[in-house]
């Protein structure tokens, strides 16, 4: 498995690829994190949905990586794109054949994929985190937020907890990102419906029947990433994320060590 | 006893009604260049991929290296692919697709170098894959088959898109291969070269094989011919009903008359012709080439 992740990863390490997403995942971030605090006192809100996070929130412990895990859903939307394609491009270019003759036990070869997109996340998250902190320690002064408790111990176990929650919603929604391209062979396919279902779909049941929400696959990981939300804890979304997680690998490892290779 | 290089027994496989192939039996010995050919969708590929692992047979067995088809992990390090064309990520250069390869198998990242030299490619490993001509592509293909140091090698068509010249050196490489050991079981749509390279050959029609054996045994068996052209065209058919009279099996392909028959009858055939008033401009005694045979047995 160890000469699989090194394979794939140097495929995940092509510039285009790796600092093309950092780079789209950083300016997300950038943008994102910088409203939290230059709309803190506008009245259409700083956060999603006209909400608005108050100096007494952010000048919290936990203040620090508000911002991060406001973004901890893009993040996992964003390598749910990475890894479908990556999966899908394998059928695509006909490269899955030269793999599975280099390494014909397709267990191994997926697991060494795994590992590869884990590494992957666990970089862009980290590298995340670190952007998203220091424009909220840089942005803290003029939106008068106090960063005294930031730093303390509850602080650094603040960042720890955002760091994992983040992490785990990005592996999540990059599974379910391999899994569409296991399927269905074809990365426009697997991204358009990833997000017409995350985006749009989700989102009208939800606008209609807020209740569905409570089931939705995507809000589930959306809600690990942020530690928990109003609507949806965070045991109820851990436990229900990781069963359409697990159900998803599940399916999409016994297709691949199943299924004939034909192109 | 040394096991064949590949063995097959019954092999078939199925698409819900449709068979891809079968019950496809041959034998390919240790050391030796054979032949794998068949017109389109006869059954090539499919074979080559359940020798490779990569779909499984509906029914039948077989062996690589001495090892079930279906334990693909035994002997694939032993083996060098190159199925329908090659198949790389584009945007990494070539050499980086090779290095992918060859981490993945456990070998040597020099053998890479060594390897993008040996088929040419020097100098132009480092540009990306989609940046390559066909040729350059299949070089590339080559390659990455031969990135194992293999017992066998399994090449489909890959003399597809090279010059005359490419075609020259990947001929000599597989004869070079040969005579350190290495079996390699070549598929081609270019018959003249199989036949100059070859000295097994394994042809299919329809998903069955219709041969399977050594390439002399094979024209031996084949009946001698003349090769027959008129001044006037419109005489051809005439010529054919005059052999068909004397019981001969005549056949027109290519604005030719092919007649089956000892090259004696040539004599016969031409007196016969010129007393019909037909002025023959060709009479050539020859024996089917592989081609011939090809269209022969597989009705292409």
């Amino acid at each position: 498995m160890v000469r699989v992740f090194f394979a794939e990863w140097r495929k995940l390490r092509r510039p285009t690829l790796f600092f093309g997403t950092f780079v789209a995942a950083l300016f997300f971030n950038g943008l994102i994190t910088s409203f939290i605090y230059l709309m803190i006192d506008s009245p259409q809100g700083n956060a999603d949905r006209g909400r608005t996070v108050g100096r007494e929130v952010l000048g919290l412990a936990g203040g620090s990586v508000n911002g991060f895990a406001s973004i901890g859903g893009l993040l996992g939307i964003i390598v749910l794109c990475v890894f479908a394609a990556q999966s899908a491009q394998e059928y695509t270019y006909g490269t899955l054949r030269n793999l599975l003759v280099r390494e014909p036990r397709r267990l191994i070869l997926l697991a060494g994929k795994y590992a590869a997109m884990k590494v992957f996340a666990l970089l862009l998250a980290v590298v995340n985190l670190v952007v998203s902190v220091g424009i909220s320690y840089y942005l803290s002064d003029r939106a008068k937020v106090s960063t005294e408790l930031w730093f303390t111990s509850d602080g650094w176990s603040a960042i720890a907890h955002t760091l994992l929650n983040v992490y785990i919603s990005m592996v999540f929604f990059a599974i379910i990102g391999i899994s569409l391209g296991l399927f269905l062979r074809s990365p426009i396919s697997s991204i358009s419906i990833a997000l017409v279902w995350l985006l749009i779909i989700e989102n009208l049941i939800g606008a209609v029947k807020p209740v569905t929400l409570d089931w939705m696959p995507g809000s589930q990981l959306q809600t690990i990433a942020q530690g928990g939300s109003e609507l949806i804890s965070y045991s109820h979304a851990l436990i229900l994320g990781s069963s359409f997680v697990f159900f998803a690998l599940i399916a999409s490892s016994l297709l691949f060590t199943k299924r004939d290779v034909a192109n | 006893m040394t096991t064949p290089a590949i063995e097959v027994s019954d092999l078939t496989k199925r698409y819900d009604n449709l068979a891809a192939l079968e019950g496809a039996s041959f034998t390919v010995p240790r050391g030796s260049i054979c032949g794998f050919v068949g017109p389109n969708g006869a059954g090539k590929t499919t074979t080559i991929r359940m020798l490779l692992g990569l779909i499984a047979p509906t029914s039948g067995v077989g062996t690589v290296l001495g090892h079930p088809i279906t334990e693909p992990e035994k002997y694939l390090s032993r083996v060098g692919a190159m199925i329908e064309g090659p198949a790389f990520y584009p945007a990494l250069t070539g050499s980086e697709n090779l290095r992918v390869l060859a981490t993945l198998g456990g070998f040597p990242q020099e053998r890479v170098d060594e390897l993008i030299s040996l088929v040419g490619l020097k100098g132009r490993g480092g540009d990306k894959y989609k940046t390559y001509s066909l040729g350059m592509k299949q070089r590339l293909g080559i390659a990455a088959a031969l990135l194992p140091e293999p017992d066998l090698l399994i090449l489909d068509e890959p003399t597809n898109g090279l010059d005359p010249e490419g075609i020259q050196e990947v001929r000599d490489l597989l004869k070079k291969l040969t005579a350190g050991g290495t079996t390699v079981f070549v598929s081609s749509h270019l018959l003249s070269e199989i036949e100059i390279i070859s000295e097994y050959i394994v042809m299919l029609r329809k998903g069955e094989v219709v041969f399977a054996g050594a390439i002399e045994e094979l024209l031996l068996n084949q009946k001698p011919q003349l090769i027959v052209s008129t001044i006037n065209p419109d005489d051809l058919q005439k010529v054919i009903d005059i052999a068909a009279a004397a019981g001969h099996v005549a056949t027109v392909r290519g604005g030719l008359a092919h007649i089956e028959g000892p090259h004696e009858y040539g004599a016969t055939l031409n007196k016969l012709a010129f007393e019909a008033g037909i002025t023959l401009s060709q009479l050539t005694p020859t024996l089917p080439n592989l081609e011939e045979t090809f269209f022969e047995m597989t009705g292409a």
